[in-house]
């Protein structure tokens, strides 16, 4: 198998980024009106769409309600068009099902569930367009359509990935063309104020002497997407609230 | 900090779409001293404020730029020092990374010499430089175009930043290309641009420059104009690739043959047969290693392998063909036919540079001569030279360039001389590079790993090691010896068993991973060992002081230590580091005195006849089992100390205690063998030795049917024993060169990976063991230094570290390991060779030589006196008369007396 220089000896890699460079991130909140709350996020070419419903009562069998917290649903899904080759199954397989256990398991970690006791809140998240770190892409937009519904957290639940190129060099925000050609992967979902992580997972071992800078350059880029995200969070605040009329920059801006 | 377009980049393959980002950044910066608006990190600035002008045909200062072909072809030039300040483009760079990878090397070699000032320039990253495909146009015409439009950019750039400057002292920039097209567009683009050639010829102060240049492009001409072609045109890329797929046409690498230069092997993977191509057309210039595409002959047109020895001896002329015919129509119908075909296309060139000699053009005053190489399997090649006078008397070095269809030969190009032809170090520097031995001294960097002297050991040292200074252990090995990697002990216990330690040189605790002497040995792989000269793979302090296990020196050491019973049972194994005191080292005679001497009674000699009597037992055992006993004509130079010619050759002699510690050696090995593939499935270095398909020892099995002995080869054990029957009372040498012939029928053991290969093919089918590797000769051997840092980690002595444990990395490193040993091998071969050569200088000498193999016109003949095999040619030469006459029977093998 021949592989590719994940990163050339100038330090570019394969897409031009530099080692520690995230993808561009776009996203926008309150994107459907049915849900409580939804958001569209856009981490270079894997694009994503989150919607969350609740907190509400428990749906289906009462006898999965839980006495003293809120019951935390998640659902992952992509899109049959995401991938190259069409997907058969969108929703259900193994991999999905895999994705939404880490996903509930992110979540829990962050939203305040004992203030919803006997209640149940739905995160659902849909690939549009995979193109590496998709978990990642998926975590951020849940995040944003948590905080879109009103729903209280702990904190910003922020994900991103890592690698390693060249048997030494981490690498930041992993791209399906170093995913696929590259070492092992790292994913880790992390409170980024606190510095806890909710969520961690490799696709393959590293080595120790090569785990903590991974680990670092992981949370680094979560620490940097929180930013992304917060700053968001705050625009779309000012948006909503000008309509409102008591927006701060927008009374300037009018 | 990164400009935030996303491109989309759409490649159709098959039907897969795939989309990638391309991120443009506005931080790449141009890399000229003279720039004042980009931010330039200090070490970046690579060009030269003020380049010399040092060209007659561009009198103004200047940068290059180069294009891809340019690279490709003219590779040898760029590495002469004359050309500086050079801008390389990433496209560029990318090209000729997916074209050639060797070039590719050299290219980044180039680039890492800060005096050569070559700086690359990511212009496809680059917000301004930055070219998207237009519809309908080809990859290269859009290569071109960026390349062109960098060139621009560069232009305007600098010009910006030197706006005060008086017009004739700006730096302007150069593209030097050879295509005519992208010349013409960049003319019309009002750009400086040359041919290389044309800059070339024009560079001052650098005479001999123009003879590297490659011939790539001047098309060659005949005296006689307008022949035909002589050889069919190849296939397209396209067509070729086409019938790959198809299966019409087979890809493989092409071998020619050393004996016939008409013909050659194509080695097609997942065929077990070879396909044979013969005759001029059916090679279609092919030269030795190439990845050819090869199209197969219908089965009634198969043909055998000629029994020919055929040497180019022609001077350019058409004789070659009635030669060629009279192979071709000698075709045996009793011979099994191979399945034959004809080379329509080359894939990937494998040119290298080639050592040889320069045969001088008839002619007076011509440029046009011709190369013939050292290596037979190589054509000659046609090179043009204004120093033919000089270079005639030279070793030199040649690559070959292109190879028109009207040419008999390839043309290439001269590089360089290595010195005056039949000058001892010429000869062994010809040959360190024919074999591709990696021999220069030392670099700095290496020799700073070295431990300060002098050299002591520390308490904490003797704390994490098991102390042996009180056993007697001692050494046993050839006269002269100074790297001593391995030591023996052995001491009867109280209960009638025997404590037996195989002590080993402890190389990993000096040459720690990821080092720069971990990485130098790493690729040296194996110390060379030729007749008058050693090519060490750690420095001399290592592998003859601190680390041989001197007579009477504590060194620190990696034990193998077993209890064993009398009759060679073996109750308990175990490893640790150690640190030892060598009582004696010993030669192999000494020993054997000292074993046979029954009146010395001292702790060494006794243990040393513990070892005698218990290897013979185990050798016994080994060879029950099916271990093969094989054979090889070794011999041994007498050097004379001062000149360091060979004075006198002798055959190499075999005592007891040669197999006493080979025995130990192999009971080490396997033992630790087992020991590192429990602990590491996935990434043990083991050694395997692949078992051959029944039919590759067929020609052989045959030939000892005709002498009356049945070989049977369906297993190790059957083959060792029919061997061991194939006895004739009346030649005692006929079984050892039965044996030399088995040996050549077998595939050579390899180091592979665990995790890479499946669990039963780890056989080692000479030893007949199941699993093997190398521990004992860490000084000489680098896999050694691997299995000694994996037993360590499993022993608990030592820690892992990431690429010791990754098994990709381990594979491509035993593909290194396995290429060098090789190499080594040949390398160590030939050397011999050239010292019988040197020995037999103005000598005549009778002796008794033996029949091999029988050809057609000639006869392979070893005399094992000298371990000298040759070719003697019994039809006549040209011209030559006939005085021996020669009936060639295919059944009969001759011995002839010389």
């Amino acid at each position: 198998m021949a592989r590719m220089d994940l990163i050339s000896f100038k330090g570019l890699r394969l897409d031009g980024r530099r080692a520690n460079e995230l993808r561009q991130i776009r996203c926008k909140m309150g994107v459907f009106s049915q849900p409580d709350g939804s958001a569209y996020l856009e981490q270079g070419n894997t694009k994503v769409l989150a919607a969350v419903y609740g907190p509400h009562e428990i749906r289906g069998s009462r006898s999965k309600a839980l006495h003293d917290k809120a019951l935390v649903n998640c659902q992952y899904s992509m899109a049959t068009f995401s991938t190259g080759e069409r997907k058969r199954r969108p929703r259900g397989d193994r991999k999905s099902q895999e994705m939404s256990m880490h996903l509930r398991q992110a979540f829990q970690a962050a939203i305040r569930v004992e203030v919803y006791p006997r209640s149940q809140i739905d995160i659902f998240v849909e690939v549009l367009q995979a193109d590496g770190g998709n978990y990642c892409a998926c975590v951020n937009a849940a995040t944003l359509a948590l905080v879109d519904a009103g729903i209280p957290m702990t904190e910003y639940v922020v994900a991103c990935t890592a690698s390693l190129a060249n048997g030494d060099v981490p690498l930041v925000d992993v791209s399906n063309l170093e995913e696929n050609s590259g070492g092992p992967n790292l994913t880790v979902a992390a409170l980024p104020l606190s510095g806890q992580v909710a969520l961690m997972e490799m696709s393959q071992r590293f080595h120790l002497d090569h785990l903590p800078k991974v680990v670092e350059c992981a949370l680094q880029g979560c620490r940097d997407i929180h930013q992304i995200l917060d700053q968001a969070v705050r625009r779309h605040t000012e948006m909503s609230g000008s309509a409102l009329g008591w927006g701060n920059r927008a009374q300037v801006d009018l | 900090m990164w400009t935030t377009k996303t491109f989309l980049k759409k490649r159709k393959g098959s039907v897969l779409k795939i989309v990638r980002e391309h991120y443009l950044r506005d931080d790449i910066w141009c890399g000229s001293d003279i720039c004042t608006i980009c931010a330039h990190q200090n070490e970046e600035l690579v060009l030269e404020k003020n380049p010399q002008p040092k060209n007659k045909k561009f009198p103004f200062p200047h940068y290059i730029v180069l294009d891809t072909c340019v690279v490709l072809n003219q590779i040898n030039v760029l590495e002469e020092d004359a050309l500086c300040n050079v801008i390389v483009v990433q496209t560029v760079l990318e090209e000729v990374k997916h074209r050639s990878s060797s070039v590719y090397k050299r290219l980044l070699d180039i680039v890492g010499n800060p005096n050569r000032k070559f700086y690359v320039f990511v212009n496809e990253h680059h917000k301004d430089t930055y070219v998207e495909r237009e519809p309908g146009e080809k990859v290269n015409d859009r290569n071109d175009r960026a390349i062109r439009v960098s060139v621009a950019w560069y232009e305007s750039h600098l010009m910006s930043s030197q706006a005060d400057r008086r017009k004739r002292d700006r730096v302007k920039v150069i593209l030097l290309t050879d295509d005519v097209d992208s010349k013409q567009k960049a003319e019309n683009e009002g750009l400086h641009v040359a041919t290389i050639s044309d800059y070339v010829r024009n560079v001052e102060d650098c005479p001999g420059l123009e003879d590297r240049l490659s011939q790539h492009n001047t098309t060659y001409e005949l005296q006689a104009g307008g022949r035909e072609p002589l050889f069919p045109a190849h296939f397209t890329p396209s067509q070729i690739h086409q019938g790959i797929k198809s299966g019409k046409l087979l890809q493989g690498s092409f071998l020619a043959s050393r004996e016939n230069f008409l013909e050659g092997q194509v080695n097609v993977e997942g065929q077990d047969k070879m396909i044979l191509v013969q005759g001029r057309v059916g090679l279609n210039r092919a030269v030795d290693g190439d990845i050819v595409a090869v199209k197969l002959l219908p089965e009634e047109e198969w043909s055998v392998p000629s029994h020919m020895v055929l040497q180019d001896e022609g001077d350019d002329s058409e004789d070659v063909l009635e030669e060629e015919n009279a192979i071709l129509k000698s075709k045996d119908e009793r011979v099994a036919k191979l399945p034959t075909g004809h080379i329509v296309g080359i894939i990937r060139r494998k040119w290298r540079q080639y050592c040889g000699i320069l045969q001088k053009n008839p002619i007076e005053g011509s440029v046009r001569h011709i190369f013939v190489p050292a290596e037979r399997k190589v054509p000659k090649v046609r090179i043009e030279t204004q120093q033919a006078d000089i270079l005639s008397s030279q070793r030199i070095i040649v690559t070959i360039d292109s190879w028109p269809r009207n040419s008999r030969y390839p043309l290439g190009h001269f590089v360089r001389a290595l010195g005056t032809i039949g000058d001892k170090d010429t000869e062994n520097e010809v040959l360190l590079l024919e074999h591709d031995v990696p021999h220069s001294k030392f670099s700095e960097a290496v020799l700073s790993c070295l431990p300060k002297l002098p050299w002591v050991i520390t308490e904490k040292d003797v704390q994490s090691r098991v102390d042996l200074r009180h056993v007697d252990i001692c050494s046993v090995d050839p006269p002269g010896c100074t790297d001593i990697d391995d030591a023996l002990h052995c001491k009867e216990l109280e209960n009638g068993n025997y404590d037996v330690g195989v002590h080993i040189a402890d190389v990993s605790h000096f040459i720690r991973p990821g080092t720069a002497i971990d990485k130098e040995a790493a690729l040296r792989a194996t110390t060379v060992y030729l007749v008058d000269k050693r090519i060490d793979m750690v420095p001399e302090l290592l592998s003859s002081n601190l680390c041989s296990l001197r007579g009477n020196e504590e060194r620190f050491a990696f034990s193998c230590i077993w209890e064993l019973t009398s009759e060679a049972e073996i109750v308990s194994t175990r490893f640790c580091k150690s640190i030892i005191r060598s009582r004696q080292a010993m030669t192999y005679e000494e020993a054997q005195i000292k074993i046979d001497d029954l009146t010395q009674n001292d702790t060494l000699s006794k243990s040393l006849r513990g070892l005698n009597s218990l290897a013979k037992i185990l050798k016994k055992r080994r060879i029950e089992n099916g271990a093969l006993v094989l054979a090889s004509p070794e011999i041994r130079f007498q050097v004379d100390s001062e000149t360091q010619d060979p004075i006198e050759v002798e055959a190499k002699k075999l005592r007891e205690t040669n197999s006493m510690v080979e025995e130990f050696m192999l009971l080490a090995n396997i033992y630790v063998a087992i020991k590192i593939l429990e602990d590491f499935p996935e990434c043990a270095m083991l050694r395997r030795h692949p078992k051959l398909p029944v039919s590759n020892f067929e020609p052989f099995i045959k030939a000892g049917r005709n002498l009356g002995f049945e070989i049977n080869s369906e297993s190790g054990k059957a083959l060792a024993l029919s061997l061991d029957n194939a006895v004739r009372p009346d030649n005692a040498y006929f079984n050892t060169m039965l044996r030399i012939l088995a040996t050549r029928c077998m595939m050579q053991a390899v180091y592979f990976a665990s995790g890479m290969v499946q669990r039963d093919e780890f056989f080692h089918y000479g030893l007949a063991a199941p699993v093997y590797t190398h521990f004992t000769s860490p000084i000489r051997r680098y896999a050694d230094v691997i299995v000694h840092r994996l037993l360590a980690v499993s022993i608990g002595a030592d820690v892992t570290y990431p690429d010791l444990l990754d098994k990709r990395k381990s594979h491509s490193l035993c593909h290194n390991l396995n290429y060098r040993n090789r190499m080594a091998q040949y390398a160590g071969r030939a050397s011999v060779a050239l010292h019988t050569h040197l020995f037999f200088r103005g000598k005549v000498q009778d002796e008794q030589g033996y029949v091999l193999c029988v050809r057609k016109n000639a006869l392979q003949i070893l005399i094992p006196k000298y371990g000298l095999e040759g070719t003697l040619y019994v039809s006549p030469h040209k011209g030559a008369k006939q005085n021996v006459t020669f009936v060639y029977s295919e059944e009969v093998l001759y011995h002839i007396h010389l």
